[in-house]
């Protein structure tokens, strides 16, 4: 089995709201896939009917080649194979991280070691430490050791670096391309350009309820085509041009200064400027 | 593909590893340890010395009050701690990431139902000391009686621990839950004869008070600890033991109807 998650035609409204409005995805074994989209774009509604947490108006979903609405004891099983990191949780404050890593090992079927992936998180030094004496980022990584020790094919991780700083999110990124280098498929959601860029192998923007590209990070909205900004100063302004052929123009600015040109920069459009002008927002 | 299903967990095997869990949570929570455990203790010392009268022949207030606080201490360990407790894992996401799991759902009311069980047990054991050792509280001296005890304890925290679940959907958030239960509890505490003695309370109250459980359990309770000869004293005329029973049963089946059908994982 090739495809991990396949969604067709997914609908799902509140009210006279839709929040997903045939939503299709095809999700590969081994891939890390980023679901990128604002707030109420349909992000969170969609993941959650693929994890299973929330039923589904119309369309078809399989997951792991399981219909995620199916109730009782085959859901059961089904989850065995699952790993879900959620948005920040508060629990487990009274026990210790190696308490609350081994007792979530009872309810999988071949779990993986609790030192081991206590180990894999970076937490090792914090194995006795109550939950509730944990910084943000390492609550985080206690988060995902909970959500992996199953030994899952699939993992759901949401937002997972909210409030990280630059050193721990780094550290985070290189944990997630670990567990995918294991084998395990991870579908991750996050607000985050810069981490959909480091981490993921393709990306989907999702806006008001539907997909609008699905694409790699460095070919999103035709990134790679896309018009490259030249700026420079000439005597007291500060000047720019946007160029298909950039090489060109820079050669033949050139040839009109001797030595250096001042203050010359070449910029292709980031990931986020494609991404704002995808989802109709502004630049700053 | 698939994995290999040598030992797979059980529903009863995961609420037994719940259950330690819980009780390895509950014990480090000092606060609510030293809440649920001292604070009957403290009003059993109130009540026992400002109504130091005597009843009936042989028969003192506090010992009146020790039954009634049993009762009660049924109703604190069940009802109480989970409609309080249960909100406030929804508000934390605790339940969530339960329900993403593969843990059977059954497995978590198991893991409850046991620490339900252990601080019953401890919260009576502590009443049954201080009734004897201070309000002259006398044990059951009769199989019958003993029997009858471990009976309403098995079948009145049952109730309780149910409708706990089921009333733990009624808090809007976590942080709120305690101000909608707690004055429940004391409200039914008052109705049901365990501050004052039931027979002298207002006709009404009496039979709202019929219509909810803990006024059965605080008569099953006196069965067990008043002499027989205080039944004719009670509103029937005698202990009513098969309609005491019957009635919790009730309880106890509506309450799990009501917890299985409204029992939600997530705060809407």
């Amino acid at each position: 089995m090739n495809t991990v998650i396949s969604v067709s035609g997914l609908r799902k409204s509140y009210g006279s709201t839709a929040a997903v409005n045939g939503v299709d995805l095809e999700i590969k074994k081994g891939e890390i896939f980023a679901l990128l989209g604002p707030n109420g774009a349909g992000k969170t509604t969609t993941v959650e009917i693929l994890e299973g947490f929330r039923d589904r108006d119309s369309g078809d979903v399989r997951v792991l080649d399981f219909d995620p609405a199916t109730k009782g004891h085959a859901g059961q099983l089904w989850r065995d194979r699952l790993g879900i990191v959620l948005q920040s949780t508060l629990d487990a404050g009274d026990l210790t991280v190696y308490e609350s890593v081994s007792h979530f090992a009872h309810y999988y079927d071949s779990p993986k070691d609790a030192r081991e992936v206590i180990e894999l998180v970076g937490l090792t030094e914090k194995s006795d430490a109550l939950g509730r004496t944990l910084s943000g980022g390492q609550r985080r990584r206690l988060d995902v050791a909970l959500g992996i020790i199953g030994n899952p094919e699939l993992i759901f991780l949401d937002e997972p670096t909210t409030g990280f700083d630059p050193e721990a999110r780094r550290a985070f990124w290189a944990l997630i391309k670990k567990l995918r280098d294991e084998g395990a498929t991870i579908l991750l959601t996050t607000h985050y350009l810069d981490e959909a860029e480091a981490l993921a192998d393709r990306v989907a923007v999702i806006n008001k309820g539907q997909i609008i590209e699905v694409s790699t990070p460095d070919q999103l909205g035709g990134r790679a085509n896309s018009l490259a900004t030249i700026t420079w100063r000439e005597g007291d302004v500060l000047r720019s041009e946007r160029s298909a052929h950039p090489t060109d123009f820079v050669k033949k600015l050139s040839e009109k200064f001797t030595g250096e040109i001042p203050e010359l920069s070449v910029k292709r459009a980031s990931l986020e400027d494609i991404y704002l002008e995808m989802i109709g927002g502004t630049h700053e | 593909m698939s994995k290999s299903t040598g030992k797979s967990p059980t529903a009863i095997s995961i609420g037994i590893q719940r259950g330690k869990l819980e009780i390895k949570q509950f014990m480090r929570q000092r606060e609510s340890v030293v809440f649920t455990m001292l604070f009957p203790l403290i009003l059993l010392a109130i009540f026992g010395s400002v109504f130091s009268n005597s009843i009936a022949e042989g028969v003192t207030f506090s010992q009146y009050f020790v039954a009634g606080m049993i009762a009660s201490g049924l109703v604190n360990t069940g009802f109480q701690q989970l409609a309080i407790m249960i909100p406030m894992e929804r508000d934390f996401g605790t339940l969530k990431r339960l329900r993403g799991t593969p843990m059977p759902a059954s497995s978590y009311f198991i893991g409850k139902a046991i620490l339900v069980t252990l601080s019953m047990l401890i919260q009576v054991a502590l009443l049954l000391a201080a009734g004897v050792a201070f309000f002259g509280v006398n044990l059951p001296t009769t199989a019958e009686k003993w029997l009858l005890l471990a009976a309403l304890l098995v079948l009145g925290s049952a109730c309780s621990t149910v409708l706990g679940i089921a009333f733990s959907n009624v808090p809007k958030s976590g942080r709120g839950a305690s101000a909608v239960v707690s004055p429940v509890v004391i409200v039914l505490q008052f109705f049901s004869g365990v501050f004052f003695i039931f027979t002298d309370l207002p006709q009404w109250m009496q039979q709202v008070a019929a219509v909810f459980p803990l006024k059965w359990m605080t008569q099953g309770a006196r069965s067990v600890f008043l002499p027989d000869s205080f039944a004719t004293r009670e509103v029937a005329g005698n202990w009513e033991t098969g309609r005491t029973f019957a009635i919790i049963a009730a309880w106890l089946v509506l309450g799990l109807l009501w917890a299985v059908r409204s029992f939600k994982w997530e705060r809407d």
